[in-house]
């Protein structure tokens, strides 16, 4: 006689584990059923290049924003670096080998041109927005907000105080336009196109992204928000981020983004750069959302100079497939780095992600602590490297990995390394796996919380070091995506 | 259809003595074990409205087996009989219904959980138990720190995370802060006094008799040693062996068990069991 259902299902779950069976309700949980941001508007692209991808269309994306010949230029560079690049043959390569480059469409333009108006934005495009709350976020707790649609930014703002007090805010195509000389001095400096086959293919069809200017000590209090979206499907997104934070001043930018579910792959391949100049700080916050048919493969790096500071704050939830290491060089003696991540890896999903830190100067710090969750068969590699140079004395290095396991099939790797070339280094590493036990969600339960409850309390307990980081906008928004995930996922 | 029935006699104007017929608490010949193997042999069990028992018993012997059924743990297969609460049939609900029910229990081991702080916590555990209302406001702060005080709790308990390096006293009185603030009809105390000193141990029982003396619910402490049981005199005293209450008595039973052990009862076990086992040959 079996006195409860959660008996049933656990007995049910043994008997999976014996005998390796599939059970048909976990198969019916479909994690793209759940995923909130998987609609799609009518697409109403004024400019669409047709898929694949040549020295033309390369050519045509610099012609048809009218850019300087030395971006033309870097950008032909680019793409033959890219065709010659082979893929990499580490993360997932089987993942990797099945992307299309030929069925992938380069460029779409949908609106007219970048409002600063919500009002002007086309209807269907400011409706997905609204669906998104980005315009109730900016008037809430934004300093400014750029909202990028396919290839280019369709709204975008900042508030005045700001533009008063020297600091420039804009969408990347625009910010090439305005301040040429600034985008020649910085682009590719901390990321060059030959840095991998993806910050190649960036530099060659790029468009969109963000240009940020921080005067010297200035400290701009609110957090600035890109949100990417991609609508058609088969799109290839290209962002490319230029941060430059003068002498003394802080910025905390946040990025969000979401695409609707296709059966069809779309790439999203995003270059950022940033440059911390002394005493300055930077911290870069993601909720990455993508939709479960997108490749997620980023190159994310800064530079800190002397006693600057660089923080990126990484949550991966959505993709097919994400690579991406974020990583900070720590050139400038007492500078600082601190990489936090999370990634949820549900069915089919691989997250790749980890950290990269260089001490090259003397008393510098960093400290990387990566906490991932797989589930369903999901699965989640921490890849992470750290190296001190030879001349670098007395800095600091703490890494923590937690993986925590909420079933049988699914897949959690560890790959830390760790270069150290002086010996004053002081290094600490910590790793860990964990499994929800069914004490756990017993004890729970017992406090009167059904299980799907026990287990998001569990899960969001784990992800807490994150979520404590993000403005709490962004922190609830991600507990609320988290609880979804695990709907109906016990059995 | 008893859920109805109990109802009825709550609503009569003579409710008060009629309700008090059901008690908190009813087992039957539980009989119930674990993959096949029997642990226990028919429990019969009953606390009235507003009585503390204690079962008493060797490691082994099913204490927290029964503790575990009434709560509702999933390992445990109930092969035979029938747990009410008010009438209410426990064997048929989820743990969660259960807590909302009024069923606690405050466990030998509490489960560590990183990262939820202990008055996020609390505040939800509550709302799912008593209502949202009952976890809102001034009343419910009032309520915490109160109960937090009589603890010896410090205010920065509330952020600390459920049981994540607690000591074992520590996770003890936040089994019994949790018990204040839950109000449950049904207190199950699962080993409470294991791991406390003197002084612990009265903190735990000021609390149980605060939330249990004078009102209507009932509990049930399980314990090797009568010790906590001089602080929170029982009603009854229930001496489990091998699966079955072999006795009942007053008070008095526990000082008895502290000076003579369990030789004695577990004689008598015996030779019941060998005249079961010829009646049945």
């Amino acid at each position: 006689m079996s006195h409860s259902k959660w008996a049933g299902k656990r007995r049910e779950r043994f008997r999976e584990k014996q005998g390796g069976e599939k059970i048909a309700a976990k198969e019916a949980h479909d994690a793209v059923g759940e995923y909130k941001a998987g609609w799609h508007d009518p697409e109403n692209a004024t400019i669409r290049f047709d898929f694949g991808l040549s020295e033309q269309v390369v050519r045509d994306i610099s012609a048809i924003k009218n850019e300087p010949e030395w971006m033309t230029e870097i950008r032909v560079k680019a793409y033959h670096h890219f065709e010659n690049r082979p893929m990499p043959t580490w993360g997932n390569m089987s993942m990797l080998n099945n992307i299309d480059f030929d069925k992938i469409c380069y460029f779409l333009r949908s609106g007219e041109g970048t409002e600063d108006d919500w009002d002007d934005v086309p209807e269907d495009i400011r409706n997905t927005f609204d669906k998104l709350g980005i315009p109730e976020a900016e008037q809430k707790w934004l300093s400014g907000v750029t909202a990028q649609y396919e290839s280019e930014a369709v709204y975008h703002s900042i508030r005045e105080d700001l533009e008063q007090q020297g600091v420039i805010f804009l969408d990347m195509d625009s910010g090439l336009r305005e301040y040429p000389e600034i985008v020649k001095k910085w682009f590719c400096s901390v990321v060059p196109y030959q840095d991998n086959k993806f910050s190649a293919l960036n530099t060659a069809v790029w468009s969109g992204g963000s240009f940020i200017y921080v005067p010297k000590g200035v400290h701009v209090e609110m957090p600035v928000q890109a949100y990417f979206r991609i609508n058609a499907k088969n799109m290839g997104q290209f962002e490319r981020t230029l941060i430059i934070a003068d002498e003394g001043s802080s910025i905390h930018y946040v990025e969000g983004c979401t695409a609707p579910t296709y059966s069809t792959d779309s790439l999203h391949s995003a270059v950022v750069e940033l440059i911390a100049l002394p005493g300055s700080h930077i911290r870069y916050s993601t909720v990455q959302n993508w939709s479960t048919n997108v490749y997620n493969l980023v190159t994310k790096r800064g530079i800190a100079h002397k006693n600057a500071k660089i923080e990126w704050v990484d949550g991966n939830i959505g993709s097919r497939l994400t690579m991406k290491y974020p990583a900070v060089i720590l050139k400038g003696e007492g500078s600082h780095a601190e990489v936090i991540s999370v990634a949820y890896s549900g069915k089919g999903q691989h997250q790749d992600a980890g950290a990269k830190i260089h001490h090259l100067a003397s008393n510098t710090t960093s400290k990387i602590l990566s906490k991932s969750i797989s589930k369903d068969g999901g699965r989640g590699s921490y890849r992470g490297l750290v190296t001190v140079s030879p001349k670098a004395e007395n800095c600091k290095l703490n890494v923590v990995c937690d993986a925590l396991i909420l079933d049988e099939n699914s897949r959690s790797d560890t790959y830390p390394t760790m270069e150290v070339a002086n010996p004053t280094a002081r290094c600490e590493h910590e790793a860990s796996v964990s499994k929800v036990s069914d004490e756990q969600l017993f004890y729970l339960m017992s406090r009167g919380h059904a299980e799907e409850e026990a287990l998001a309390m569990i899960v969001n307990g784990f992800f807490e070091p994150f979520t404590r980081e993000l403005p709490m906008e962004y922190a609830v928004e991600l507990n609320k995506l988290m609880a979804l995930e695990m709907e109906g996922s016990i059995g | 259809m008893t859920v109805g029935f109990k109802r009825d006699y709550y609503t009569a104007e003579s409710g008060d003595l009629m309700a008090s017929d059901i008690p908190i608490l009813g087992i039957r010949e539980l009989h119930a074990g674990i993959d096949e193997t029997p642990i226990l042999r028919g429990i019969n069990l009953e606390i009235p409205s507003g009585e503390i028992h204690a079962i008493m018993g060797r490691n082994g012997s099913g204490k927290t087996t029964t503790a575990n059924i009434i709560m509702g743990h999933p390992d445990f297969e109930v092969s035979e009989g029938y747990v009410e609460l008010e009438g209410e049939n426990l064997l048929e609900m989820e743990p969660w219904e259960r807590a909302r029910a009024g069923v606690f229990l405050s466990f030998q081991y509490p489960q560590a959980v990183p990262g939820l702080q202990v008055g996020n916590f609390l505040r939800k555990s509550v709302a799912a138990i008593r209502g949202e209302d009952a976890a809102k406001g001034s009343g419910f702060r009032k309520q915490l720190k109160q109960a937090m005080e009589e603890l010896d709790l410090a205010p920065s308990f509330l952020g600390r995370y459920v049981n994540d390096g607690f000591s074992g006293g520590e996770k003890k009185r936040f089994e019994i802060l949790q018990l204040m603030l839950l109000r449950p009809k049904l207190a199950i105390l699962d080993e409470t006094d294991s791991g406390l000193d003197i002084d612990g141990i009265r903190t735990v029982a000021k609390g149980i008799n605060a939330v249990i003396r004078g009102s209507e619910s009932g509990a049930l402490i399980i314990t090797h040693y009568s010790r906590i049981l001089e602080h929170i005199q029982p009603d009854k005293v229930h001496v489990l062996i091998k699966g079955r209450i072999v006795k009942t008595g007053g008070p008095e039973l526990a000082l008895e068990l502290e000076e003579r052990g369990y030789d004695w009862l577990e004689e008598d076990q015996t030779e019941e069991s060998s005249d079961e086992a010829e009646n049945t040959a």
